[in-house]
């Protein structure tokens, strides 16, 4: 499976991460190198083997419903690049 | 004797005895790191808090309330979260991150008495083998045989040389395909990646959730098992943290394993394998056989559909993960431009953020959980990875108590070297440790000799889920016959 410049620039508009026009040769080129190695687990036979979804086999826990923490919004927004007024602040949204 | 060249047991006998002082060995440690620019190990450095936790372990030891770590100073990888002190991940954008919150390793570690010397260089979200992907530069191996600076190995590449250089007595590390138990091998120090559950991850920053695994870096197998029950809890806020008793991991250092059956995996026998690795594999094996222990020869047949099964799952939880990077809650946020709005922001922050590896294996990750390509790459992985998993379970079943391999395929590389190879290069530096995380499983690297140019090669033994006492056990055996004693000599 090769990746075009197109499918670049898709899955890093997917990724949200910025990449200059320019770029998307080499970045096709690169993830198509690396897609390649992966080419091979379709040598596995995989018949009737259910993907793993847990490492161990365990039971989450469960808790009562209830909260357990929270009540201090000034230090979730300490490390906020804008916060205000007790919110996280962005770019304008709604028109 | 230098007291920062003390192991984690040495120096918890010599402050029990009244002999030292944390404060002191503190001090040692300390000054040590003011001279150890050149490794760019430690890239936060915390002195005064260092200094106030010494005396209160200081205070603690004479009240005669000391537990095993009480004292003992250490550094910290950048992935914990630690109040107060810049937690960064090795990446830029966390810039200015200072968490108000504790992760749940370092605090089990802080509530025991130990020391947090610093924080210590890593590849950025722990993604790389090499310790060249950090926003603070690359972080140097202590062993040098020529006029070249050596890697530590990656992504745990900052505590590997730390305690290489005795400029602490053990670190903390992570471990997702490797990262602990390669660059322990690179420097010549021991580290073990716990049975997957055994220890929280709660403020650990993730990369990959479902293969993370903390564990500690130290200058002795008993070190490794003192330290590591002290760092192993149960805990609620980490739903995989597993609820189960903590053994005294030293006491089950016993030095026997007459009649255990150690695996030797043919599939870990790669073609053009490197002669000294080679040597080293069959002399480790037979200093187990000389201490009683029964050679298996075992077949893991899905060994080599490990590495590409990982570089599926690793990217596809980590786009996950990575998502919540995104310039708004905490770290960098670009600057806009006039009419740039809220996607572009998104957009530039990560560009400028997120470096070349990181960036690659978000939009991997992306991509092999895009519509379309879900079932052809991620839940076909997902299969292998329930495959390789059977493969451990089958020889476990028959009996085999421990599997020895190599831990690396080479001995530790030129910074650089690797600059214009293709990423995949790279990523074979961990044929022989993913195939631990995909299965959960516990693993170990030991320093066992010195290969031809005199830098340090490490083996690795892979234990029963939930057994890592019988696995430092093992360890302690291999490490006490290859008596590995080299040190670096000190050019920094």
């Amino acid at each position: 499976m090769s990746i075009d410049i197109d499918t670049a620039r898709k899955v890093a508009h997917l990724a949200r991460i910025r990449v200059p026009e320019d770029n998307l040769p080499a970045l096709a080129s690169e993830l198509s190198n690396i897609l390649t190695f992966m080419e091979q687990l379709g040598e596995v036979d995989v018949d009737g083997i259910e993907p793993m979804t847990s490492v161990t086999p365990m039971r989450l826990k469960r808790r009562e419903d209830v909260v357990t923490d929270g009540g201090y919004p000034e230090k979730v927004l300490k490390n906020a690049p804008d916060a205000r007024e007790g919110f996280f602040a962005v770019p304008k949204v709604v028109e | 004797m230098s007291l920062n060249k003390l192991t984690i047991a040495e120096a918890r006998d010599a402050l029990a005895k009244g002999d030292v002082t944390s404060v002191e060995l503190t001090e040692a440690c300390l000054s040590q790191i003011e001279g150890a620019g050149a490794l760019n190990a430690f890239v936060h450095k915390t002195p005064e808090i260092a200094l106030e936790m010494a005396r209160a372990a200081d205070t603690r030891i004479k009240s005669g309330d000391a537990p095993a770590m009480c004292g003992i100073p250490l550094g910290v990888k950048d992935l914990f979260a630690t109040k107060g002190v810049a937690t960064q991940a090795a990446s830029k954008i966390l810039e200015g991150f200072k968490p108000e919150y504790e992760s749940t390793v370092t605090q089990n570690l802080w509530d025991a008495g130990a020391v947090m010397l610093g924080k210590l260089n890593m590849d950025e979200f722990a993604m790389g083998s090499s310790n060249e992907s950090a926003c603070y530069g690359n972080a140097v191996n202590p062993w040098k045989v020529d006029e070249r600076q050596l890697t530590p190995g990656g992504s745990s590449g900052g505590s590997a040389s730390a305690v290489a250089a005795d400029l602490c007595l053990a670190a903390t590390g992570t471990d997702t395909g490797g990262s602990i138990r390669q660059p322990a091998a690179f420097t010549g120090i021991v580290g073990i990646k716990p049975t997957y559950g055994r220890v929280s991850r709660w403020g650990v920053v993730a990369f990959a959730s479902s293969l993370d695994q903390a564990g500690p870096m130290t200058k002795s197998v008993r070190d490794a098992a003192i330290m590591l029950g002290t760092m192993c809890s149960h805990d609620p806020k980490d739903s995989t943290s597993t609820d189960l008793p903590v053994p005294d991991f030293e006491a089950m250092l016993t030095g026997d394993i007459r009649g255990k059956k150690i695996g030797i995996p043919k599939e870990y026998r790669m073609d053009g394998m490197d002669a000294g690795i080679e040597k080293l594999w069959a002399d480790g094996t037979a200093m187990l056989k000389d201490a009683g222990a029964e050679i298996v020869d075992i077949s893991l047949p899905h060994t080599k559909y490990a590495l590409p099964a990982y570089y599926v799952v690793a990217p596809a939880e980590a786009s996950s993960n990575l998502a919540r990077y995104d310039g708004v809650r905490y770290g960098h946020r670009a600057k806009l431009a006039a009419g740039e709005g809220i996607d572009d922001m998104y957009a530039k922050t990560r560009a400028e953020g997120f470096g070349p590896e990181v960036q690659r294996r978000v939009m991997i990750g992306t991509y092999v959980l895009s519509a379309g390509f879900y079932d052809a790459y991620y839940n076909r992985a997902r299969k292998v990875r329930a495959l390789i998993k059977r493969d451990f379970e089958e020889v476990f079943a028959q009996g085999i108590d421990a599997i020895l391999t190599p831990a690396t395929p080479s001995a530790a590389f030129g910074l650089g070297e690797m600059a214009n190879a293709d990423p995949v290069a790279m990523y074979l530096n961990d044929v022989f440790t993913v195939t631990v995380n995909l299965a959960g499983l516990p693993g170990i690297s030991v320093p066992c000799g010195l290969d031809a140019a005199g830098l340090p090669l490490g083996l690795q033994l892979i234990g029963r889920p939930w057994e890592e006492g019988d696995l430092l056990n093992h360890a302690h055996v291999l490490e006490q016959a290859a008596g590995f004693a080299a040190k670096p000599e000190k050019w920094w």
